[in-house]
């Protein structure tokens, strides 16, 4: 398959994780968005790296992976300390910051 | 050649439906399911471009960390509302033209790519060569990255310490 399909395919699982993460409400399900736009990420860089026959796109996909795995823990310690206090997880209810 | 396209056209058929299930069931815990399904699709596609340590690294990290951090936070919710939580979606149009907008913008792009050539055979075995470049080009970024788990595990555990 040439370069471009990859490219094709990773810009759609992009678009339809944006689009859970506009129109989600449930703060886990707007989580769940971002790691299908990430995921979209990785296609592209192991994409670039093998049509190039470079080294740092498996490498940079590596470390997405581990700083992903991150994010979603500290993430989810934050949705369940949001829920403990506010007993919601429900996005449009947290504008407590909101000038 | 046409095998590695009928490879691909299934991939990326599984990989797309079940993004798809991911933003668009109503059912949080379904969803997580559909993304477990997404990710190891996504390592197929890695398998696909002769990745195979990255397929492995996807399994064991996404498909076996993440889905199961996320399933835990979801029971725990829903066991502390004693309810189901319900999914609903809003902006639903707004949503979908902007991401349409960006697939567009981002196709724009790629039909004015210039063609790349067929793909270069790697030099070497992938795993070697990656297990190579951990301790010698990207030897710093790799620690940083342990010192970065190493927060990231005392912070979740500071967060979600209970109140006593």
């Amino acid at each position: 398959m040439p370069l471009g399909a990859y490219l094709a395919l990773a810009a759609l699982v992009f678009a339809i994780g944006l689009f859970g993460v506009l129109t989600r409400r449930n703060a886990v399900g707007i989580l769940l968005g971002i790691e299908l736009m990430l995921n979209a990420v990785n296609i592209n860089l192991v994409a670039f790296g093998r049509f190039h026959a470079d080294l740092a796109g498996v490498m940079f996909t590596l470390f997405t992976i581990a700083i992903t795995v991150a994010e979603v823990a500290v993430g989810l310690a934050i949705v369940i300390v949001i829920f403990r206090v506010r007993r919601t997880v429900d996005a449009d209810h947290l504008d407590l910051l909101r000038g | 050649m046409t095998a590695e396209m009928l490879a691909f056209a299934g991939v990326a058929v599984v990989l797309l439906a079940s993004s798809l299930g991911v933003v668009l069931t109503p059912n949080l815990f379904h969803a997580v399911l559909y993304l477990a399904a997404a990710l190891v699709a996504t390592g197929v596609v890695f398998l696909l471009l002769d990745a195979p340590f990255l397929f492995a690294v996807q399994l064991l990290l996404y498909a076996g960390g993440v889905v199961t951090i996320v399933v835990f936070a979801i029971m725990l919710t829903e066991r502390l509302v004693g309810a189901s939580i319900k999914q609903a979606s809003r902006y639903l149009i707004n949503g979908a033209l902007v991401s349409a907008a960006v697939f567009v913008g981002v196709v724009g792009f790629l039909v004015q790519m210039p063609p790349v050539g067929p793909r270069p055979p790697w030099p070497d075995d992938l795993t070697v060569m990656v297990g190579r470049a951990l301790v010698g080009a990207f030897a710093i970024p790799f620690e940083l990255l342990g010192v970065l788990l190493v927060i990231v595990l005392v912070g979740a555990l500071y967060l979600a310490r209970s109140e006593s």
